[in-house]
C-alpha cells in the first residue's frame, strides 16, 4: 500500500488504537486484503503490539490476512438462500470460472465461498460482490456474472439493479406507520425532560427488541445512575440472526425515527456520544446513513445545541466485518473498541462498564425507535396496544415458504397462525420463532402467541412447507453456530464443531442412534457451561426439531447400534494399491463370506497372511 | 469477619471481593480449572471451574463469593460435564501424551486423570498446527494449546512483551506471536519470562532440558492434580524449575 494512502485513513482515525477495526476495513476496501507488511505497518502507527493487529484481523470473515482475489464473491448460506437455490448458483459460478469455492484462482481474479445470512431473505438468493449486496441471484445474473468477472470489469460497473434492496413492507401498525417528521420525537423528549421521559419509558413497559427483552426503563436508569466520566448510547445495528431482516428497513426507511431514539436515549442517561454498529453485511447503507447524519448536523437536530435547547449529542457509525456473535452487547463494545468480538465475564455489565470501561447502553435499532414513539405518545398510549407482559408492536422478518416474505409490523399477541395467513404460507411445516437460535414449532403449535410470555422472537420468522427437509434446516444452524462460535469458551468452541459434524455423518448415511444421543448430550453441556447466548442457544432449535421431526432423522441412520464416522474398508484403498490385491480377503465389511473363504484358502491365520502381504510389496 | 459459604456441604471462609475459586483454593479445596492461575485474573474460557451456585452454572473463577451461598463442586454431574470438556479439548487439539515431554507435569492430563476421563471419545479433529523450532532456547508445539491465553496473560502483565495472542475464530483459533514472520525467533521473548513457565500444557518448552525429570518422579506422577494444584501453581512451578536445573546440572 502507498504511504500516503495509509497515512490518510490513520489520520482520519486519529491514530487511535480503538478505531482498528474500522483501519482495517478501509485499509482492504483499498487492497483487497491484509497483507503481513500492511499489519505490521498498522501496528507501528498505532503504537500497539502487531500481534493483537493480527488477532483483530484474523477473526472477522470479512477480513483477508491472505490474497482472496480481485473479485470476492459471498454467497448468503441461510436455509432460505438454500431454499431459494443459492447452491446450484454457486456451483455454476464456480464451474464457469474453473473454481473450487473457498480457494483463489491460480491467478489470483477471484474467488467464491459463502458467507452466513445476510439479512435478504425476503429477496434471496443474495451474494456480497466485494462487499456489496446482490439481491435476487438467478442463472442469468451468474452468466453474466461470470463474464463480468473474466473481463475484469469494477464492481462499481456492474448492473445497477443487481444492487436493489427492496422494503418489502406488507403491514403496518403504529411503527411503519408513523407519520413523524424528523426531531419531532426528541423536541418531545426535550418537553418531558429526562426524568419525564424515563417515567414514560417506564409506563410504557417497553422491552428490547432484540430477543432477550429487557425492560428498556431499568437499562436506561441503571445506566444514568452509574458513575463514569462519559456515557455512551449504543445502537446495536448488528441484525446477524439468520431470517432477520427488519432493522435493515428501519435503517434504510426509517431512519430518522432510530436517531431520534438515539438522541433521545441520551438524553435520559446523560450521554452526548452515540456509535451505531452497521454490521458489514449492510456496508451498502453506510454512505446514505453518513449523508442523512450530515443534513442532521445542519439541520440543527444532531450535535452541538440540538434544536436550540442546549442539548448535545453525536453519532459515530461503526461497521462490523462478518461476525455473529457480535450481535451480543458485550462482544458488540469490544468489536467498537477494535478487538476480536468476543463477550466479556459478566458482571460487570455495559450499563455499568461498557465502552472504554464507561456506562452504556446498547438497544436494538428496533427498541431506539418505538422510544421515539413513546417520547411523542407516552406511555399509556403504548401500554395499550400488545399483551400486558408484551406492550407495543413487533416487528417480524417474514420469510421461506409463503407468497409474500417480507416485514410485517404486528402487535404483541398475534398467533403464528395469523402471521403466516398474512404472508400467504400454505402447507407448512414448520416455522422457526427467533432464526437459528431459537425454537422451532410444528403446526399444532401455530395456535400460539408470538409474545415475550409465550413465542419470544427478535423478529425472524422463517417457514418450512411440507417439501422440505427438516433435517437439512438443522444442520444449516449447527454449520452456521460452528462457524460463528467466536471460539473463546471450550463448549462452544468445539461443541458446535462436534455437532457439525455428528450432522455430516448422518447426511453422509453413517449415522446411528448413538448420535442422536451424543448431539443431546451435547446440548446438555452447552447449556449450561456456554460463556454467553451464542453457546446457550446454539442447540435450542437441534432438539425441537429432533424432538418434533426425529423422522427426518431416522431415515438417515445407518445402523441401530454405533457407526463410525469413517468407511474401515475405503481407508485400506491405498493399502490396496500398494499391494497390488484387490481380492476379498483385502477388504473389511460385511462380507464375511469373504473372509470365510479367505480361510478356506490358507490365509486365515496372521502368520500365513503376513508373508504373502509382504512377498507383494516387492514387484 | 465470619462470611463464608457452603462448597459441598462444607463452610469456606471468603474475604470479600474473592471469587469463589480463590477463596475455596485459599481454604485448600480444588475446584478443577485449566485456564484459571492464582497470579493472573480470571479468564472464564476453559469452563472446567463450572460449578452450580444455587441451582445456576457458574465459573467458579468469574463469580465472586457472597455469605451463605451454596456451591456445589465436586458432584457426578458436574464431574461428567468436566470430562466431556475435557475430552473436546483433547479432540480438538493433538495431545500424545506418552511422547509429550510435559507428561507428568500438565494439568490437562492431571486433570484428566483427576475426573477419570477414560478415552477421548470424540473423534479426533487431527488440526495441522506446525511447530515453530526458531528460538534457541524455546519451542512451540501448537498442537497441544488449549486457548487457556496463560501465556498471552504473562507476557502482557508481567514481563510487559506482549509475545503471545490467540487469532482467527472458532475452531480456527490459534495462538499466534508478536512477530511478521509468525516465528517466536523474530520476538523479543526470553527463556526467562514468566510466560515461558506458565502454560499447563506442553505448547511452550525450554530447550536442552527435557526429560531432566525422569517420568515417575513429576509433580503429578507423585500427588493428583486435586492435591498438587491447590497449593498454588506458582510454588509449584519454581520448584520445578529449580528440580530441573539442579538435575541437568
Amino acid at each position: 500500500m502507498a504511504t500516503p494512502e495509509l497515512e490518510r485513513i490513520l489520520a482520519r482515525h486519529r491514530r487511535d488504537p480503538l478505531q482498528l477495526l474500522q483501519i482495517l476495513i478501509e485499509v482492504q476496501a483499498r487492497e483487497a486484503w491484509l497483507a503481513p507488511a500492511t499489519l505490521s505497518a498498522i501496528a507501528d502507527a498505532l503504537g500497539v503490539p502487531r500481534a493483537r493487529v493480527e488477532s483483530t484481523a484474523s477473526f472477522y470473515s470479512f477480513l483477508h490476512t491472505r490474497p482472496a482475489g480481485e473479485f470476492r464473491i459471498l454467497f448468503s448460506d441461510n436455509i432460505t438462500d438454500r431454499m431459494l437455490g443459492n447452491q446450484a448458483l454457486m456451483k455454476s459460478l464456480c464451474d464457469k470460472l474453473w473454481l473450487e469455492p473457498g480457494k483463489v484462482s491460480e491467478d489470483g481474479l477471484v474467488s467464491v465461498d459463502t458467507t452466513s445470512c445476510t439479512g435478504m431473505c425476503d429477496q434471496g438468493p443474495a451474494a456480497l460482490a466485494n462487499g456489496r449486496t446482490i439481491t435476487r441471484l438467478t442463472p442469468a445474473r451468474i452468466d453474466e456474472m461470470a463474464h463480468l468477472i473474466r473481463r475484469r470489469v469494477p464492481v462499481g460497473d456492474w448492473p445497477p439493479e443487481w444492487f436493489h434492496v427492496d422494503d418489502n413492507i406488507r403491514r403496518r401498525d403504529v411503527l411503519l406507520d408513523h407519520g413523524l417528521a424528523p426531531g419531532n420525537a426528541l423536541a418531545a423528549a426535550l418537553d418531558r425532560g429526562p426524568t419525564g421521559l424515563l417515567g414514560e419509558i417506564e409506563r410504557s413497559g417497553l422491552r428490547g427488541r432484540g430477543g432477550a427483552g429487557f425492560g428498556s426503563d431499568i437499562k436506561w436508569r441503571s445506566c444514568r445512575d452509574a458513575w463514569g466520566d462519559a456515557h455512551y448510547v449504543i445502537c446495536n445495528a448488528d441484525e446477524g440472526e439468520p431470517g432477520t431482516f427488519k432493522d435493515r428497513v428501519l435503517l434504510a426507511s426509517h431512519f430518522d425515527l432510530v436517531v431520534d431514539g438515539m438522541c433521545i436515549a441520551g438524553m435520559a442517561i446523560g450521554a452526548n456520544k452515540g456509535f451505531i454498529y452497521l454490521r458489514g453485511e449492510y456496508r451498502y447503507l453506510l454512505d446514505r446513513l453518513e449523508t442523512r447524519l450530515a443534513q442532521r448536523r445542519e439541520q440543527g437536530l444532531l450535535g452541538r445545541n440540538i434544536l436550540g435547547r442546549g442539548f448535545s449529542f453525536d453519532i459515530e457509525i461503526h461497521l462490523g466485518a462478518g461476525a455473529y456473535i457480535c450481535g451480543e452487547e458485550s462482544a458488540l463494545i469490544e468489536s467498537l473498541e477494535g478487538k476480536p468480538g468476543k463477550p466479556r465475564i459478566r458482571p460487570p455489565f455495559p450499563v455499568t462498564n461498557g465502552y472504554r470501561g464507561q456506562p452504556s447502553t446498547v438497544n436494538n435499532v428496533e427498541t431506539l425507535a418505538l422510544a421515539a414513539l413513546i417520547a411523542v405518545h407516552g406511555g399509556e398510549w403504548f401500554r395499550a396496544i400488545g399483551t400486558p407482559a408484551s406492550t407495543g408492536t413487533k416487528l417480524l422478518s417474514v420469510s421461506g415458504d409463503v407468497e409474500r416474505p417480507g416485514i410485517y409490523e404486528f402487535p404483541f399477541g398475534v398467533t403464528v397462525a395469523e402471521v403466516l395467513e398474512a404472508a400467504g404460507a400454505r402447507d407448512t411445516q414448520a416455522v422457526t420463532s427467533a432464526g437459528a437460535a431459537g425454537h422451532c414449532l410444528a403446526a399444532d403449535e401455530f395456535d400460539r402467541r408470538i409474545a415475550f410470555e409465550d413465542v419470544a422472537t427478535g423478529g425472524s420468522i422463517m417457514v418450512f412447507d411440507h417439501s422440505r427437509d427438516m433435517f437439512e434446516v438443522a444442520r444449516n444452524f449447527l454449520h452456521f453456530f460452528a462457524h460463528e462460535s467466536c471460539g473463546f469458551c471450550t463448549p462452544c468452541r468445539v461443541g458446535t464443531a462436534v455437532n457439525a459434524r455428528l450432522m455430516d455423518k448422518l447426511a453422509a448415511d453413517r449415522g446411528s442412534p448413538y448420535d442422536l444421543e451424543e448431539m443431546a448430550r451435547m446440548h446438555r453441556l452447552m447449556q449450561g457451561a456456554s460463556h454467553c447466548g451464542l453457546g446457550n442457544t446454539a442447540t435450542i432449535a437441534l432438539e425441537d426439531i429432533l424432538a418434533k421431526f426425529r423422522p427426518a432423522f431416522e431415515r438417515r441412520l445407518h445402523s441401530p447400534e454405533y457407526e463410525p464416522a469413517f468407511d474401515l474398508d475405503a481407508a485400506l484403498t491405498q493399502a490396496r494399491r500398494m499391494t497390488g490385491r484387490d481380492d476379498a480377503g483385502a477388504h473389511l465389511g460385511d462380507n464375511r463370506e469373504a473372509l470365510a473363504a479367505e480361510r478356506a484358502h490358507g490365509q486365515g491365520n496372521p502368520a500365513s497372511a503376513e508373508p504373502a502381504s509382504a512377498k507383494d510389496l516387492q514387484p | 469477619m465470619n462470611d463464608s459459604f457452603l462448597l459441598d456441604g462444607e463452610d469456606i471462609p471468603f474475604t470479600p471481593g474473592q471469587t469463589v475459586m480463590q477463596a475455596a483454593t485459599a481454604a485448600g479445596k480444588y475446584i478443577p480449572h485449566l485456564c484459571w492461575h492464582p497470579d493472573f485474573a480470571a479468564h472464564g474460557s476453559c469452563k472446567l471451574c463450572t460449578v452450580k451456585i444455587g441451582g445456576r452454572f457458574a465459573t467458579a473463577c468469574t463469580v465472586r463469593a457472597s455469605a451463605g451461598q451454596e456451591v456445589e463442586n465436586r458432584t457426578e454431574e458436574l464431574d461428567a460435564k468436566r470430562r466431556t470438556l475435557l475430552q473436546l479439548l483433547f479432540v480438538e487439539g493433538n495431545h500424545f501424551c506418552p511422547s509429550c515431554e510435559k507428561s507428568g507435569d500438565c494439568a490437562l492430563q492431571a486433570t484428566a486423570y483427576e475426573m477419570g476421563m477414560l478415552t477421548p471419545h470424540f473423534d479426533h479433529f487431527y488440526p495441522d498446527r506446525p511447530v515453530d523450532a526458531s528460538h534457541p532456547d524455546v519451542l512451540l508445539e501448537f498442537n497441544r494449546c488449549i486457548m487457556c491465553e496463560l501465556c498471552v496473560r504473562a507476557s502482557r502483565d508481567v514481563d510487559g512483551k506482549n509475545v503471545f495472542a490467540l487469532a482467527g475464530r472458532g475452531t480456527k483459533s490459534h495462538l499466534i506471536v508478536n512477530s511478521e514472520s509468525g516465528q517466536l525467533a523474530d520476538t523479543d521473548f526470553a527463556a526467562t519470562d514468566r510466560a515461558a513457565e506458565v502454560c499447563p500444557v506442553g505448547v511452550i518448552l525450554k530447550k536442552r532440558v527435557g526429560f531432566a525429570v525422569p517420568i515417575g518422579r513429576r509433580t503429578y506422577d507423585l500427588k493428583p492434580i486435586s492435591a498438587a494444584g491447590t497449593e498454588g501453581e506458582r510454588e509449584d512451578a519454581a520448584d520445578k524449575t529449580a528440580l530441573r536445573e539442579k538435575e541437568a546440572g
